[in-house]
């Protein structure tokens, strides 16, 4: 008895167009998804910039900006919270990279303008800060950039009055080329400025922590808490 | 590295879920054309029922006690045992049946179960033939409603549901979810005529099957397979009857199953080289062009997805490791944000294929049960059988390169 054994090629094609309709549906949902991400993206620096401007609006009317407002916390959780969505797109976003850069170019400028407007409100309000300015490459052109940006994450969760801005040093934005050029920041990354010093990388948590405890305000806490440091 | 793994991570699930979606659809337009065979009439032919054993004294009473049992005329049914040599006490416990009517036993020199097989064969009197491994128990309507599938002259042989009998370890509640799946499988492939393996769990053949293509071969000690296969090139009619249901127990540690399927693996990679001819030709059909090709796949997309897998977790591993030797140990921070739910194509494919496999395991269920149910041990066997599947993987492709034979116990 022999079977039959006819080939239904319809079957084939309609199976390849099932097949294809589900991959295409999971590509469109994937994209709908990294667009709410670069929206949410968005309008947390929109926020962050109406702060800013706002904070940098008291400080040029001189009026009595309040001081107990200004600490660690002002401003720093929307900067890290957009820091590691900034990362989490960059490392997971393939299909947006010219979008992602912008925002990623938009977050620096942020950063720039927090940092500028925090050291004046801290010679106001005489408070004492500590700023880190910490220029990375991606890991092929700086090896040692992702320990640093852990070490750095870790001192920021320790010491809180630790500000630490991050920047991707080939980013090409011109008030981030003007900042590596007034930090006299050479290409041997990474490169840490504290205080407005350019430090040498000094390739370990004690070392760099050292240095740190040594600018620290005596009187100022040692908390847990703990935000991210982009990295590339 | 993260692109290439991305397109062949994708690729595969593709393909895999090409192949489900074309048994799906295979089993649909069946479903469409069954509907017409739905009443077929009971048919009671005399039929013999083969039992090979070695070292089976634990098992052999009730097996035989499970066919004693069939709501089958039992002037029609006829169970032969054969003793393969046995050492322990299998033919002691066998003097239970002595002078039965419808039981005989008989023995024979070790010789391998496809010569325990081919011995009974060589002696039965009837035109139905089936065969069951000693530590399986069959459900009482088993056998009269795989006989009514031989009303239809073109069908030559008749294969079951397989069921892991109340499975009593996680391991056992893996492979019940894994013979459901199976359960899914076959009833699918019997619906395109792509059966290629014939269970020793109480499968039947018309006689004719041996008479045309000749008795059980060694085939890498799974004879089952390479008859099922020999039969398909010969294109003989195999279906599968998805309410004959047959328990079974499964092994009950991670060494005996590996051990076991080792030897399935080993001999399905055996068995497909030797009927290579087969592979990717249309003048077999569907099991020539998609069945075949896509079990092959199938390994291999076991290796690449355990590959990819144990990549990405070893990368977290490592990042975590370097964080720890660089600040040391803090407990990691989340943000439950859905910002950092991975999205990708991939991981939605993936979902989406687990989707899949979790229905077609459920529907293999309700095959068996009657009704729809989702249980843990789905997820076990999706989460955790992924990562012993490739121990057996690799062990069965180096036996298959080096000439191995992976032994029957």
């Amino acid at each position: 008895m022999e079977q039959n054994k006819h080939i239904d090629w319809k079957k084939y094609v309609i199976t390849f167009f099932i097949t294809a309709t589900i991959f295409g549906t999971a590509i469109y949902a994937s994209s709908y998804f990294n667009n709410k991400r670069i929206d949410e993206i968005k309008s947390i620096q929109e926020s962050i910039s109406t702060n800013i401007m706002s904070s940098e609006t008291q400080v040029s009317l001189l009026s009595d900006i309040d001081c107990d407002d200004v600490g660690s916390s002002m401003l720093s959780s929307e900067l890290n919270s957009l820091a590691s969505r900034i990362e989490y797109s960059e490392k997971n976003i393939s299909n947006a990279d010219e979008e992602v850069l912008q925002l990623k170019k938009a977050y620096s400028l942020l950063e720039i303008k927090d940092y500028l407007l925090m050291k004046r409100l801290s010679q106001r309000c005489n408070k004492q800060f500590v700023f880190a300015l910490y220029f990375y490459a991606n890991s092929t052109k700086c090896p040692d950039c992702d320990k640093a940006s852990t070490i750095l994450t870790y001192l920021r969760e320790k010491y809180p009055e630790l500000r630490v801005y991050s920047f991707d040093y080939n980013l090409d934005l011109s008030a981030l080329k003007t900042l590596i050029t007034i930090s006299k920041i050479k290409d041997d990354l990474p490169a840490i400025v504290i205080d407005g010093k350019a430090i040498e990388w000094p390739q370990d948590k004690d070392s760099l922590e050292k240095i740190i405890k040594a600018k620290y305000p005596k009187d100022a806490k040692v908390a847990t808490t703990t935000t991210a440091t982009i990295k590339k | 590295m993260q692109t290439i793994v991305n397109i062949i991570g994708t690729s595969v699930i593709f393909f895999s879920l090409y192949f489900e979606v074309f048994l799906l659809i295979s089993l649909f337009e069946s479903k469409k054309k069954r509907k017409l065979s739905s009443n077929l009439e009971y048919f009671y032919p005399p039929v013999t029922i083969l039992i090979p054993i070695w070292n089976e004294e634990t098992t052999i009473v009730d097996t035989i006690e499970s066919l004693l049992n069939l709501d089958y005329p039992k002037d029609k049914l006829h169970i032969m045992v054969i003793d393969d040599g046995s050492t322990d006490k299998s033919l002691e416990a066998l003097q239970k049946f002595k002078g039965h009517p419808i039981v005989e036993v008989h023995s024979k020199p070790n010789g391998g179960k496809f010569t325990a097989l081919n011995f009974g064969i060589e002696r039965m009197k009837t035109d139905f033939i089936g065969c069951l491994d000693a530590d399986s128990f069959v459900e009482k309507n088993a056998l009269k409603f795989i006989m009514r599938r031989f009303t239809d002259p073109e069908v030559m042989a008749v294969t079951p549901s397989m069921i892991i009998e109340k499975p009593s370890n996680i391991l056992r509640k893996m492979q019940r979810a894994e013979y459901s799946y199976g359960n899914f499988m076959r009833k699918a492939y019997g619906s395109i005529g792509a059966i290629h393996i014939t269970p020793g769990p109480f499968s039947f053949f018309r006689k004719e099957v041996f008479e045309k293509i000749g008795p059980y071969k060694h085939a890498h000690n799974t004879e089952d397979m390479e008859m099922a296969m020999r039969m398909q090139k010969n294109h003989m009619l195999i279906v599968n009857e998805p309410t004959a249901l047959v328990f079974t127990v499964g092994p009950d540690t991670i060494k005996k199953l590996y051990k076991q399927r080792v030897r399935w693996v080993s001999g399905f990679l055996g068995n497909l080289i030797d009927y290579r001819d087969m592979l990717l030709n249309k003048k077999h059909g569907d099991l020539g062009l998609i069945v075949l090709p896509f079990a092959l796949f199938g390994i291999l997309m076991s290796l690449v997805t355990i590959t990819i897998s144990l990549y990405k977790i070893s990368i977290q591993v490592i990042e975590a490791i370097q964080k720890i030797l660089t600040v040391g140990f803090s407990a990691p921070q989340f943000d439950f944000s859905w910002f950092f739910i991975d999205t990708s194509v991939l991981s939605i494919m993936t979902v989406t294929l687990i989707f899949f496999i979790i229905s077609l395991i459920m529907y293999g269920y309700r095959t068996v049960y009657g009704k729809w149910s989702i249980s843990l041990e789905m997820f076990y066997f999706i989460f955790l059988y992924s990562f012993i599947t490739p121990f057996w993987l690799m062990k069965s492709v180096y036996n298959n390169i080096k000439g191995v034979h992976a032994p029957w116990r």
